[in-house]
């Protein structure tokens, strides 16, 4: 994965001093890159180069291994993301009810690609292998809501209720 | 008399606004505080397809699909003693109705012993988990030799729930002679099998069960630390499990001299951060200690050198969660069901195209056929029976011919497949398996963590013979290509995502061979799935000229004069199928 140069946002970079006291809190702890990257993204939004480099100086630990660990779990993200999360799921029962239509009419409505941002940071559309919520399948997920039994007709509607 | 309503609170049913029915009904009740009417959450009743699933205790009542409109109706019914029967649920094939749970086919069938609780209790309430017998075996235990706890677990014949079915007793026991100055114990909750969510609906409804079966576990190995590790796709199964580790050491359970046994025993929680190789024990352990979550080679295996190099148990949440159940019961007593050797019961996640999907728990041995029909209702729309997927990415997708088939572990590994997690997932006449093991493998190719060879190169060449064959471009030497590379993957891969992963593909080509073929010599799709062997075409018979087609068509592929017949230019067309959604003559078909 490629690291884009992103410019950080002016409410990123002004938060940014707060990761110091994440990394004081998790230094001590073992294993605690996962959750202290986690806590970060919780806080800033997205991984932005600068608070990685906080991380490997304070857990001492080389910056391409931070790196490593960042770019190998899909939760993590290097760029920042839109207000709200999309995560349309297609996974096996989400496939044979149509997740696919779903997914279709959202990347026609926003105009991204799975993975996209809108540029008006408003959406951040994902895929995912699988929510969890097959009974209600086809299923997507907004932010932490889960939206179920769906057709084509109602992603509209139910993406207008989020800013 | 008074009257306790239980709501699901499960992921399923809060997604069909349940906490709006429980509010409502709370807001309600407050105006007449004279009702003794008292609301309550449950965890997952396991009918999320029926959700809302509202219970009205004690009479035992079972309402489905209830809305907040239904409300006031409801609490008049309940004042009055009466049952609303529009709210009741109502069989698809027969049309009854059915008042009570037990009356219901979806539950006729099944043995709930790990869900007994789910649906039952208010999973943030410790006291409900005690007052159904919580934490007696955890009491029972810890007066008991540690080699006689893992005597009784092995005497029961529990095999592991997670996927291949090691015996839990066997496993225990490595992990308790292995030397160590330190133990830990650890659940696997990174349940990411696409189409399967039982380890969630238990967390989730019954998080007590599993704290108890690792405590149990943790006295038994000689363990005194545990780990959770829940992916992060389920906020509600960590929050309640946090509630539930608070309570549990608010009460003494979890803790320093537990019960004053001076057993010692913390549990912490580890959300995953998205990644499906993370479920294999090995990368699990990885991810916990903060790094890339990749498979390393075993031996040595976690109950000599785990977590941080010290032995460690790894069980499942299903498998934990049986643990107290079987001290309870006795071993004799929960040997008693289930085959000879699988014993006890299995969730599964029932979805796909069928009547009633959810999650449905059954004694070992239960052939498929009694699943899918007496418990699921059949095939949604009537349509034809064409084949269940077990066992996920991992596992093996089986025809009708095996529908009598019991559902046991050994059993089902003889014919390809295998019990992994639980997610079963039925397919009717519409689905196409040539794509169906090419949406599996692309699922697995995607989530190879690419350490290994034959996982990160093998699976892409089959993928990539997938995508030639959906495509009308394969060649007849395809198919014996893909199965030199399943066979050579399933050898030499270093774990289990890698070693399974060619499984639905070879299952597909073993019960269903005559439809890779038509897709190879005839160009066809039989089922109509594949876009690009599949044309839309328009019947000038049937068709009116309302326009209403070539008004949605998003590629402006289909063209034509006013009440006149139209006509669809296949190289415009992108076969999305809005038309034939739309028109409303029939008259656009399939070719």
């Amino acid at each position: 994965m490629a690291y884009k140069m992103v410019q950080m946002p002016e409410e990123v970079a002004q938060k940014l001093h707060l990761v110091d006291d994440i990394v004081e809190k998790y230094k001590q702890v073992p294993g605690s890159l996962i959750p202290m990257l986690q806590e970060v993204q919780e806080l800033l939004g997205y991984l932005p180069q600068e608070a990685l480099r906080k991380i490997s100086r304070g857990l001492e630990i080389p910056l391409s291994k931070v790196f490593g660990v960042v770019t190998f779990y899909t939760q993590f993200h290097t760029e920042p993301r839109g207000r709200n999360i999309i995560r349309v799921c297609l996974g096996t029962a989400c496939h044979v009810r149509g997740g696919q239509n779903i997914m279709a009419k959202i990347t026609e409505f926003l105009g991204v690609e799975p993975g996209g941002t809108t540029p008006d940071l408003r959406f951040t559309l994902e895929r995912v292998a699988c929510l969890g919520a097959c009974g209600l399948a086809p299923v997507m997920m907004v932010n932490d809501q889960t939206h179920g039994r769906l057709t084509p007709d109602q992603v509209k509607e139910v993406l207008s209720r989020y800013q | 008399m008074s009257k306790t309503v239980l709501i699901c609170g499960g992921t399923g049913c809060v997604s069909s606004d349940s906490h709006k029915v429980y509010d409502r009904l709370e807001e309600e009740l407050q105006k007449d505080p004279s009702s003794r009417i008292e609301v309550k959450f449950t965890g997952c009743h396991g009918f999320c397809e029926q959700g809302p699933i509202v219970i009205v205790q004690p009479d035992n009542v079972f309402y489905c699909r209830v809305t907040t409109n239904d409300v006031p109706e409801l609490i008049e019914a309940m004042k009055k003693g009466e049952v609303l029967e529009r709210l009741l649920y109502r069989d698809p094939v027969t049309g009854e109705l059915s008042r009570s749970r037990e009356e219901i086919g979806f539950y006729k069938k099944q043995k709930r012993l790990v869900l007994e609780n789910c649906g039952e209790i208010d999973p943030e309430n410790i006291e409900e988990y005690e007052s159904r017998g919580g934490y007696e075996a955890l009491r029972a235990v810890l007066g008991k030799e540690r080699s006689e706890v893992i005597e009784e677990i092995k005497k029961s014949g529990l095999r592991g729930r997670g996927g291949a079915g090691f015996p839990t007793g066997l496993k225990w026991e490595f992990t308790a002679q292995a030397e160590g100055d330190k133990k830990y114990v650890v659940c696997n909750a990174d349940e990411g099998d696409p189409g399967a969510f039982m380890d969630r609906s238990i967390l989730e409804g019954d998080p007590h069960a599993v704290l108890e079966g690792m405590l149990i576990c943790g006295y038994a190995v000689g363990a005194d630390e545990g780990y959770v590790y829940v992916r992060a796709e389920y906020p509600l199964a960590i929050k309640r499990l946090k509630i539930a580790i608070k309570e549990a050491e608010e009460k003494g359970y979890l803790g320093d001299d537990i019960l004053n046994s001076g057993f010692n025993f913390k549990v912490n929680i580890k959300a995953g951060a998205g990644a499906f190789v993370c479920g294999e024990e090995t990368a699990l352990l990885a991810s916990i200690q903060g790094e890339r979550g990749m498979p390393r080679p075993r031996p040595p295996f976690p109950a000599e050198k785990g977590l941080w190099g010290k032995p460690t148990n790894l069980n499942n949440v299903e498998t934990y969660a049986n643990v107290p159940r079987i001290i309870r019961m006795g071993a004799d007593e929960y040997a008693k069901i289930g085959t000879e050797k699988s014993k006890g019961t299995k969730v599964f996640a029932l979805t796909g195209k069928i009547n009633n999907t959810g999650l449905v728990e059954v004694p070992m041995g239960i052939t498929m056929r009694d699943i899918i029909y007496d418990i699921g209702g059949g095939i949604l729309d009537n349509k034809e029976f064409k084949a269940v997927q077990i066992g996920g990415p991992s596992g093996g997708c089986l025809p009708s011919e095996l529908l009598d088939l019991p559902v046991d572990y050994d059993s089902l590994t003889e014919v390809g497949a295998m019990m992994g997690s639980g997610g079963l997932v039925v397919m009717d006449e519409t689905t196409c398996m040539v794509d169906l093991a090419h949406f599996f493998l692309n699922f697995t190719q995607k989530e190879s963590c690419g350490k290994c060879t034959p996982c990160r190169e093998g699976t892409k060449r089959m993928l990539e013979i997938l995508e030639r064959i959906a495509s009308g471009k394969g060649q007849e030497e395809d198919l014996e290509t893909l199965q030199r590379l399943a066979r050579v993957i399933k050898s030499t891969a270093l774990c289990g995502l890698g070693q399974t992963a060619p499984n639905p593909v070879l299952t597909t080509m073993k019960y269903f061979l005559s439809e890779y073929e038509t897709h190879i010599k005839e160009k066809r799709c039989p089922a109509g799935v594949c876009k690009e062997l599949i044309t839309y075409r328009i019947d000038p018979e049937k068709c009116t000229g309302c326009t209403l087609c070539a008004k949605h068509c998003p590629s402006g592929a289909i063209s034509g004069e006013k009440k006149e017949p139209h006509v669809i230019d296949p190289d415009k067309c992108t076969r999305c199928g809005v038309c034939i959604t739309k028109c409303n003559k029939d008259a656009i078909y399939l070719a």
